[in-house]
């Protein structure tokens, strides 16, 4: 049986939210009655077995020649053959970039159904049912599936990670999965030394309200104190005041950190459909009207660039008192 | 080139959402359905690559009759022709299995979805199309240039971007950045009166079977009422002691 999860890298480290898909998939293991074998492909410099906490119990690298730059086609190849030659049924991958590129191609290729944006562990096995949102967050809908095998695609950061604790043997799987003759990756360009926006647990957000781009070191600062990621609203990055990267929404980034703080922002539904699934939603608006306090957990009504400072000085004192 | 642009027809970005039928459907009661703003981007680019390069821009739905406006407007945007799969899209995998029949049949070059239908939020049918066939796939994509039987795509990684080389014919999940959204084509006179004769086909759909189905709607529990502080140490405070966020 065992459920396979996607054990994704990035620079041979593991990703934060691979320790979130291992715990889920340990998780549906459990109620199985089965284990956890997380699949890497690629080079991995972490220690592999440091998954075992997590709930996996068997973490496998396969490597190959074809295990280069990332091809979905390719890696979604070589999670299927893993899984046969376990006879594995369930998939577990997290609904990051190329998460969403592997899973739907493993579908076709493993004979699964799959489950995408799922936001809760399974809640019945025969048949296979799982909440999942969609309409952007308006609304949560039930999935059901009576195939032999699942892939469920899980949100970042909508389950949390749980420490299962736990010992994992590590190996490797030469495959022979061929490389993609047909796509080839010619350049990769990642920011450095920032969170990728989906995986950050903590944003901070900024809006039309900031007035000017110059204005952006300050929510840059209280980003820092934070150790948070920064996002801003569709306007801001459609003139150019921050990048495209940044854009949360329907149309922009879909995200759920455990804490967003908007900040001159007004709160349109658009805006309100990337964001609402974030488990704590702090308000920083000047209009005591603005939609967006009653999507809000916490709100200051005040002039951003007297509230801003004042919480960046705030927290640097909290964070030195801990 | 021959470019087929996979359209789905969803409830537009203002929509209140609702359920029916003991929440086990989407409630269309009222709403007003638009081009997924996904295929949008899609749309306008595969005119710009047809003005530029030549060829036929062909705009597919799978849906019952009622959203024949939305492919209507597609055509009045600029494809030249459309396809309506006469069947209700039950799930991703059989809407993929229908575009992959019609794509077998058609030869594209160059297939565009969006990265994901705003309604379901799936982000499944063009990774599992280009499954289907064996085609390159890349998604969310946001900026491709062809030249001759090679695409070059740029695509969204998590914090960064990517870059390929891939051969024609692919399939791509595209969102803004494809084109830009002040290009966006929107119908003008001319458009809406030619798009009434263009030519819309409605075929049956082939026996594929859905593997998943939605079988309760709800929708999320209203917030409480937001809490209002007027300095930043009670915040600080409630942040740590009461959400449990820092
Ligand atoms: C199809 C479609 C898709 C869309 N998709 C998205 C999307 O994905 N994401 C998105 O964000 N938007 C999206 N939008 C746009 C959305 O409707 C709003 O226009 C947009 O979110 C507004 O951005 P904003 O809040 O930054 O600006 P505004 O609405 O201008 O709000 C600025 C806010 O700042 C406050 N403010 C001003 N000065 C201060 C101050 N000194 N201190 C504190 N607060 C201050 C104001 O009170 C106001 O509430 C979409 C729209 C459409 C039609
Ligand atoms: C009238 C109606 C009834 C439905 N009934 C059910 C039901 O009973 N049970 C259930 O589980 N689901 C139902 N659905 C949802 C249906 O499964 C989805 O519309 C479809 O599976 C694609 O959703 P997705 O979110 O996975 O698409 P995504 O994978 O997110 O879409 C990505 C891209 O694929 C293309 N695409 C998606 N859908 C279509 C389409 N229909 N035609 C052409 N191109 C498309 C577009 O380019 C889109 O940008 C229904 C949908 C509609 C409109």
């Amino acid at each position: 049986m065992a459920v396979i999860v996607f054990a994704e890298s990035w620079e041979g480290k593991f990703k934060k939210i691979t320790h979130e898909a291992v715990s889920y998939a340990k998780d549906v293991a459990n109620a199985e009655g089965t284990d956890v074998i997380a699949v890497t492909v690629g080079s991995i410099d972490d220690d592999a077995s440091s998954l075992g906490k997590f709930g996996a119990t068997e973490v496998i690298n396969v490597t190959g020649d074809a295990f280069g730059a990332f091809n979905a086609s390719v890696w979604a190849a070589a999670l299927n053959e893993v899984a046969e030659a376990k006879g594995a049924k369930h998939f577990v991958i997290s609904g990051t970039n190329n998460g969403k590129m592997i899973a739907p191609m493993l579908s076709v290729k493993a004979n699964a159904a799959y489950i995408s944006n799922a936001i809760e562990v399974p809640s019945n096995f025969s048949p296979f049912t799982v909440r999942r949102s969609a309409f952007s967050n308006k609304g949560l809908v039930d999935y059901q599936t009576t195939a032999e095998k699942v892939i469920v695609g899980i949100v970042p950061n909508a389950i949390g990670v749980k420490e299962h604790g736990g010992d994992a043997s590590a190996s490797s799987h030469a495959s022979s999965v061929a490389a993609d003759s047909k796509s080839e990756v010619l350049d990769v360009d990642r920011v450095k030394g920032k969170i990728p926006l989906p995986e950050a647990d903590l944003v901070v957000s900024a809006g039309r309200g900031m007035k000017a781009p110059e204005n952006w070191n300050m929510i840059e600062e209280l980003a820092d104190v934070l150790g948070a990621g920064t996002a801003c609203s569709k306007p801001v990055s459609d003139i150019g005041w921050r990048p495209h990267s940044e854009h949360v929404g329907q149309t922009g980034i879909q995200i759920n950190p455990s804490l967003y703080i908007a900040i001159g922002i007004s709160g349109a539904i658009q805006h309100l459909a990337g964001v609402s699934g974030s488990k704590t939603i702090v308000v920083i608006n000047n209009d005591p009207e603005a939609p967006f306090f009653k999507a809000a957990d916490y709100g200051i009504v005040g002039d951003a660039f007297e509230v801003v400072p004042q919480l960046t000085e705030a927290l640097k004192s909290f964070k030195a008192n801990q | 080139m021959k470019i087929l642009v996979c359209i789905s027809h969803v409830p537009d970005t203002t929509s209140k959402i609702n359920f029916t039928n003991d929440n086990t459907e989407f409630d269309t009661n009222g709403v007003q359905f638009i081009i997924n703003p996904y295929d949008e981007f899609g749309l306008t680019k595969a005119i710009q690559l047809k003005e530029a390069q030549g060829g036929t821009v062909t705009v597919l739905n799978v849906g019952d009759n009622t959203t024949e406006p939305t492919l209507r407007k597609a055509l009045a945007i600029g494809a030249d022709d459309a396809i309506r799969v006469d069947a209700k899209p039950s799930d991703a995998y059989f809407v993929a299995e229908q575009i992959a029949t019609v794509v077998k049949e058609n030869e594209y070059d160059l297939i565009i979805c969006g990265q994901e239908s705003i309604d379901y939020n799936g982000g499944q049918v063009g990774g599992m199309v280009a499954a289907m066939l064996d085609l390159p796939y890349a998604s969310p994509c946001v900026g491709m240039d062809i030249d001759g039987s090679t695409a070059t795509v740029l695509r969204e990684i998590d914090g960064g971007k990517e870059k390929s080389k891939m051969q024609l014919p692919i399939v791509i999940g595209g969102k803004k950045g494809l084109v830009e959204e002040k290009d966006l084509r929107i119908p003008n006179m001319r458009g809406i009166m030619t798009a009434r004769t263009k030519p819309l086909a409605a075929r049956e759909a082939t026996g594929a079977e859905a593997r998943t189905s939605a079988v309760k709607f709800e929708k999320p529990a209203p917030k409480a009422d937001v809490k209002l502080v007027d300095n930043v140490d009670d915040l600080v405070n409630l942040l740590h002691n009461e959400a449990k966020a820092i």
